[in-house]
């Protein structure tokens, strides 16, 4: 069958303008687009499973969907997510993508530092709001001195982290002796092992052993051998869940007795909880907590997905509200205005009240995890 | 003293896993000229063929080393069939880009969510961790049972290279195609038996690296199969006595730099290894020099 040239001509030139406008079709001056970007697949998959549940549940309740869209206020919004495999050049090729393309106003994510830091430097150049829920280095935020001004956290930095869990060590398991093995060429693991090894120092502590190693080491026997020599009482691990495991099992296959620490890197449920029984690890939130946030949060999510939130959601969640918060507060889509309300509004959200300081980072409690039987059990709320 | 001793032991744990691959580097390339840039990949899925039968089809440990290297050995002869063979005589650097891409393709194919998928798996251990103490010399039983499935598997293989006639015509096919050919040998067959062969080693050293460090995803055949290849042009390539030197020499680079150097330096020493011997002797510490035949 040949189809005539009048209609085929007609219908090209009616292709031509909606190609052209799907990017921003005309009637989307007021819409407020937003990007998450998540690790939905690699070596932190869970921790971009929860973040976009988190997100998705947060966006529900406020009345938006991911395939539909839907309305803050008066504020149309549309939801895009991308996936950066945890790898830093994946997340400025999709940040720029979110931006260039799709025209997003303002970004929820990344997950990890290394990935969120390489990010804000695609955000804060375009002017596009930034939040992320989980980067916990100072550098998301400060680099070299400066503030980034569209990025922002929902979560508490590391040196805080580093020395909640040093001063714990301390006063509670009384320990005086630590190594530490940490993933030289990510960020969030040195400024961990670093704030650690201050607060622990300070507090009377030795590091008697530490080590880095590359991100892709998978043989630690030659550390491990030398860790087991010094005997110390805390072993400090404050990387990932998958490479703690990997240390953890190889640690304890070699003999060595220390208590294991960590950050939040170890909320997982594909944690080794065998490996690393007896762990502890600074965190964000514990489900057990009795506030009702907490507790309302905790029902909403099991219904939806049938299991109990980790920090990674929660904050996840949280991000999201502080971003719904200043879109209502604002009754629109600038990010200009945004920026503003997130920087100096205060926000109550699951994981404790988040006001941010002058660098945007919130002041916030954390909570002490152990991982005992199986499970994570909620050992102390520490307040900054 | 003691320290060092234990040191020791962990580059050996380490250089009989990397034996186990740089004999396939070594087998394929003394036989048809090719370096095999899928055999880490093969390695890789061994490991995780060995994991799936343990953990999703609860077959005993002693099954599924087998197992993982039989179906291996089968993917061996699959690759050099399709991706090698129709490039036998064609130049030989398009028979070694196609094993880049099939090596690309193993890695980006098995992480597939229909596949093995792209996340890293904590490997269940098939036993219990114990430790024996001689003096302050620590020996777990992991590295007993790396060390003797090595030696096992290395006289078997020593007795079909040397005493069989399948590995009699491997070595006459290695000498001279043709000559083979002309006596009789399926040519075809003896190529397509050596794959099977390093990729069912390859399979083993998978497993066995996946006991020793419980972790796998679709990418961490990489950096050991640079490093068995290292080791298989350290020891001279083509070579198998060669390839289990030049494996155990890495190893202990590996462990021995990382516990006195520093862990960041390790693969910059066991590289450049591999540098210094291709400037100095190509033909590596066992291998055979002399002029190449054109």
């Amino acid at each position: 069958m040949r189809i005539p040239r009048i209609v085929a001509v007609v219908a090209i030139a009616l292709l031509i303008p909606a190609l052209a406008l799907s990017g921003c079709s005309s009637g989307d001056k007021k819409t407020l687009r937003v990007g998450l970007i998540t690790p939905l697949t690699g070596d932190v998959k869970t921790f971009g499973e929860s973040t976009k549940n988190g997100v998705l549940l947060a966006m529900e309740q406020a009345g938006v969907t991911l395939d539909k869209g839907g309305k803050i206020g008066n504020v149309p919004v549309k939801l895009f997510i991308q996936d950066d495999r945890n790898d830093a050049t994946e997340g400025v090729n999709v940040a720029t993508k979110l931006i260039s393309e799709t025209k997003v106003q303002a970004i929820i994510g990344s997950v990890t530092s290394k990935v969120t830091i390489a990010v804000s430097n695609v955000t804060n150049p375009a002017k596009v709001v930034q939040i992320t829920s989980t980067a916990t280095n100072p550098k998301v935020t400060v680099e070299d001195g400066k503030r980034k001004p569209y990025t922002f956290r929902a979560c508490f930095i590391d040196p805080f982290q580093g020395t909640v869990g040093a001063k714990f060590a301390l006063d509670t398991l009384k320990a005086r002796t630590a190594a530490m093995l940490y993933d030289q060429s990510n960020d969030y693991t040195v400024g961990l092992a670093q704030y650690f090894k201050e607060a622990f120092e300070k507090g009377g502590g030795k590091v008697v052993f530490e080590a880095s190693y590359g991100t892709n080491d998978t043989d630690f026997s030659a550390v491990l051998t030398k860790i087991a020599g010094f005997k110390p009482d805390i072993l400090y691990l404050p990387d990932y869940y998958q490479k703690v495991s990997l240390i953890g099992s190889q640690a304890r296959a070699k003999g060595i007795k220390s208590v294991f620490m960590g950050g939040d890197g170890w909320d997982s449920s594909e944690l080794d909880f065998k490996a690393m029984d007896g762990g502890y690890f600074t965190n964000h939130y514990s489900p057990d907590d009795p506030r009702a946030e907490v507790k309302s949060f905790v029902a909403a999510y099991k219904a939806k997905y049938g299991a109990v939130p980790d920090a990674l959601a929660t904050l996840a969640y949280d991000a999201t509200n502080m971003l719904i918060t200043a879109v209502k507060q604002t009754q629109s889509n600038d990010p200009e205005k945004i920026r503003e309300y997130l920087a100096n509004g205060t926000f109550s959200a699951v994981s404790g009240t988040i006001k941010n300081d002058a660098n945007g980072n919130p002041i916030k409690s954390a909570a002490i995890l152990q991982i005992k039987d199986g499970k994570q059990q909620f050992v102390a709320s520490v307040n900054p | 003293m003691t320290e060092a001793v234990n040191q020791i032991l962990n580059g050996l744990q380490l250089g009989l896993v990397y034996a186990l691959i740089a004999l396939g580097y070594t087998m394929v390339y003394g036989i048809i000229r090719l370096i095999n840039f899928a055999h880490g990949d093969v390695f890789m899925v061994g490991a995780f063929v060995a994991f799936f039968s343990t953990s999703s089809w609860h077959l005993p440990f002693v099954v599924a080393v087998p197992l993982s290297m039989v179906i291996c050995a089968v993917l061996g002869v699959v690759i050099e069939r399709l991706a090698y063979r129709p490039l036998r005589y064609a130049a030989r650097i398009a028979a070694l880009i196609s094993a880049i891409g099939v090596s690309l393709l193993l890695e980006y194919g098995s992480s597939l969510k229909w596949v093995f998928g792209p996340n890293y798996r904590v490997v269940p251990r098939p036993f219990n961790v114990t430790q024996w103490s001689f003096r302050g010399v620590q020996v777990s039983n992991i590295q007993v049972i790396v060390l003797l499935t090595v030696i096992v598997l290395l006289a078997a293989l020593q007795y079909m290279v040397t005493r069989t006639r399948m590995g009699k015509a491997m070595r006459a096919v290695s000498f001279d195609h043709d000559a083979a050919r002309l006596m009789g040998i399926n040519v075809d067959a003896i190529i397509s038996y050596t794959f099977a062969l390093g990729s069912a080693l390859a399979a083993a050293g998978g497993v066995l690296y996946s006991v020793a460090y419980p972790q796998i995803n679709p990418f961490m055949g990489i950096m050991p199969g640079l490093k068995a290849f290292t080791a298989a042009v350290l020891g001279g390539i083509g070579s198998i006595p060669g390839a289990m030197l030049g494996a155990l020499i890495m190893g202990e680079v590996d462990v021995l730099s990382a516990a006195y150097l520093s862990s960041r330096l390790r693969d910059v020493f066991s590289f450049s290894i591999l540098i210094l011997v291709l400037l100095t002797k190509p033909s590596g510490l066992l291998g055979k020099s002399g002029p190449e035949k054109v």
